[in-house]
């Protein structure tokens, strides 16, 4: 089953950009990968981060930076990037794991706010005028990525690797511990699991991949700009994450594709003064419908159909 | 002999660009119009800017160098990734050859930028960073109504020259505010004014009082307000309530559209001076052409709009002459045609993009004085296009040559 979902899956990203512009599909698959880290908290650690978006961004606007004004090759910029975002992600994750639920949630809004009006006062971040003209440059040395579909398979690439990445965590031993936390953090404590410790862990993952994501995104746009570290991006993936199907390793992809597809083709029709009334009421539909979300609502089906 | 042999090569690649110009690619002339329907600006562009394009194509008579002219639009959402996805999607797939509007600063530096790698001209009328023609200017990029520089400057200089020569400041907490007070304030300075301090306010506010207490405090002539939006609007009610202009002090908005007067009022916003590349209510032309846009919108236009409809004209009428789409060749010929119309006098297209025209510094009428709706602006004076802009040593565009 899984190799099958996996087999279809790299199917997809393979002929895609034949049918469906490049760019808009790179934007799928970094709104995915973030929406996998983010779900690699929320569904699987059952922590729900309202501060995501500071990874993203920031990880966003050091790689900008990093390729543009350090010269770095477009790996090391990434990797600076997402290196970043897990550090900046162990700094929040110290303050934020000490408080739980709601209270949980309002520290990482809280510190993402600080991180947004940090990057809003920064001289190096161009304010409200953003980082602009991040140059792609090469692969390896080798690879022009100014080409749409060379970035696009190097993008697929990066994109399977953290894809492959959490679904590794999420059936590891340690992804066992994440769920027992999850589903009962006294009695992980009462095993001898040091929680605290666990969910530290999983905090830096999410922020490193997050990060991997806005870096990533910050390339393929060639620009970073401070929506990517507002709190609307943060709402976003939480959006992603909720409507493809939380704990489940394919909904986030699903998720993102349909945010991002809709804000995409809503943006040009008859509806394009209604983009965020449309999200908002498929969000509404979402809880009150199908909570599960699309992916989980379709794996219950399956479950259904076998007994 | 290498002089002439250079010259004939010259003269074989111009012969063959013009060859090649003759024709219009994908036979017809495509506007990609980006703008931010639903957010914070789609009352100063948006629909209306949208409208406005429509209506230059229908005044073109749907047709130019024999070719239908089409429209396509898309709401980026004020975000600057959205924004610079769908200018590369049109310029790779659906042939658009001139992006239009471009509201917010970080949409227009993003959309500018795609089209100078992607070789098609961007019309920029709503986003008012002066970046856009320095730093970041681009050979395909005309920055067509206003910028922070010819409003802020513009006001700055021409209150003081009123006798407004004492300022305090109310500023946004952030790179634009901050630019905003120093580009005025060395205005004043030169102009003999003096600055008698600054309040910096988070951003965005809600509240403010105490600022306003401060200038009120301060004792200057002039409060002067660098910020932008929903933070000017907050403020110039505050400043009502607390009665600053009834107690002497005027207000000068330095970035300030006609579309927050007709919201606040002209109770609230009475006194207030400010500088507007259009007015609708200047002559018979602007008169004219506002009155249609008001039949078809239920509203008069900013100069964002006007500025929409004018930059489309420009465009169209450069390819209508040229019988050609090729970037440069059309904005060669932008360049060389000066722009007079219903919206710009001496309008002139600078090497860096600077779309330079006359602007307008105007006060708010107090409401007896109004004789009707959207009768809101008094005209003070006429500010040369020079003044409001600077002149082309003062650009720090690359392109210019020196």
């Amino acid at each position: 089953m899984n190799r099958n979902v996996l087999i279809g899956l790299v199917a997809i990203l393979l002929v895609a950009p034949f049918f469906l512009y490049p760019v808009f599909l790179m934007k799928v698959l970094c709104f995915a990968l973030f929406a996998c880290a983010f779900n690699l908290l929320l569904g699987y650690t059952g922590l729900l981060s309202f501060g995501h978006a500071a990874f993203f961004g920031a990880s966003a606007y050091v790689t900008g930076h990093a390729a543009k004004e350090w010269g770095l090759p477009f790996e090391l910029a990434v990797l600076t990037g997402a290196l970043t975002a897990a550090l900046l992600g162990a700094a929040v994750a110290r303050l934020a794991i000490r408080r739980q639920g709601i209270y949980f949630a309002m520290v990482t809004l809280a510190l993402a706010q600080m991180v947004y009006f940090f990057f809003l006062q920064a001289r190096f971040t161009g304010g409200e005028n953003g980082l602009q003209g991040v140059p792609r440059g090469y692969f390896l040395g080798v690879v022009d990525l100014n080409d749409n579909m060379a970035l696009y398979y190097v993008v697929a690439a990066i994109f399977l690797a953290g894809y492959l990445g959490v679904a590794r965590v999420v059936n590891s031993p340690f992804g066992q511990i994440l769920k027992a936390v999850r589903e009962n953090e006294p009695r992980a404590i009462s095993l001898g699991y040091d929680t605290d410790r666990v969910k530290q862990t999983a905090f830096i993952l999410s922020a490193g991949l997050a990060g991997l994501a806005g870096g990533v995104k910050a390339i393929v746009f060639q620009l970073a700009s401070l929506t990517d570290a507002h709190w609307h991006q943060s709402g976003e993936v939480v959006l992603m994450t909720l409507l493809g199907g939380v704990g489940t390793l394919l909904g986030p992809v699903v998720g993102a594709t349909v945010v991002v597809t809709l804000q995409n083709r809503l943006s040009e029709g008859a509806l394009n003064a209604y983009v965020p009334v449309v999200l908002g009421a498929i969000f509404v539909v979402c809880v009150l419908a199908f909570r599960r979300g699309v992916v989980g609502e379709a794996l219950a089906f399956l479950k259904r159909g076998k007994e | 002999m290498k002089s002439t042999l250079a010259m004939t090569c010259a003269a074989a690649a111009l012969l063959a660009a013009g060859a090649a110009q003759a024709e219009i690619s994908g036979g017809k002339v495509k506007i990609g119009l980006l703008t931010d329907m639903s957010g914070t600006y789609s009352d100063l562009a948006g629909p209306g800017a949208v409208e406005a394009a429509k209506m230059a194509i229908e005044d073109f008579g749907g047709k130019v160098a024999g070719v239908p002219i089409e429209l396509v639009t898309a709401d980026h959402q004020n975000k600057a990734d959205i924004a610079a996805n769908k200018a590369r999607e049109w310029a790779d797939a659906e042939g658009v050859d001139v992006f239009a509007e471009l509201v917010t600063s970080s949409v227009a530096l993003a959309v500018s930028e795609v089209g100078a790698q992607k070789n098609k001209i961007s019309l920029i009328s709503g986003a008012a960073a002066s970046d856009l023609t320095n730093a970041a200017c681009k050979p395909t990029t005309v920055h067509y109504t206003y910028n922070t520089r010819s409003m802020a400057v513009g006001t700055g200089a021409a209150v003081v020259k009123e006798g407004g020569d004492t300022w305090y400041f109310l500023t946004a907490n952030y790179a634009f505010g901050e630019a905003l007070e120093r580009d005025v304030s060395k205005v004043v300075i030169a102009n003999g004014g003096k600055v008698l301090g600054s309040s910096k306010h988070p951003f965005p506010a809600s509240d403010f009082s105490s600022f306003i207490l401060q200038a009120q405090a301060s004792g200057a002539k002039v409060v002067g307000l660098a910020n932008a939006g929903a933070d000017t609007t907050n403020a110039i009610k505050a400043a009502n309530e607390f009665g600053l202009t009834s107690s002497g002090q005027s207000v000068a908005g330095l970035l300030v559209f006609i579309s927050d007067i007709h919201s606040l009022g002209l109770d609230v916003a009475k006194g207030l001076k400010l500088t507007t590349g259009f007015y609708w209510d200047r002559d018979d032309a602007s008169r004219a052409w506002s009155k249609r846009f008001n039949e078809r919108m239920k509203k008069m236009p900013t100069m964002v709009q006007a500025g929409v409809y004018s930059s489309v004209m420009h465009y169209l009428k450069a390819v209508e002459a040229t019988k050609s789409d090729d970037t440069a060749t059309v904005m060669k010929q932008m360049r060389d045609t000066p722009i007079n119309d219903f919206f710009a006098q001496n309008g002139k297209i600078r090497e860096d993009g600077r779309m330079v025209h006359d602007m307008l510094l105007v006060e708010v009428k107090k409401p007896s004085d109004s004789k009707g709706p959207w009768d809101y602006y008094k005209i003070l004076r006429t500010i040369p296009g020079e003044e409001a802009y600077g002149t082309l040593a003062d650009s720090t565009c690359p392109l210019v040559k020196k």
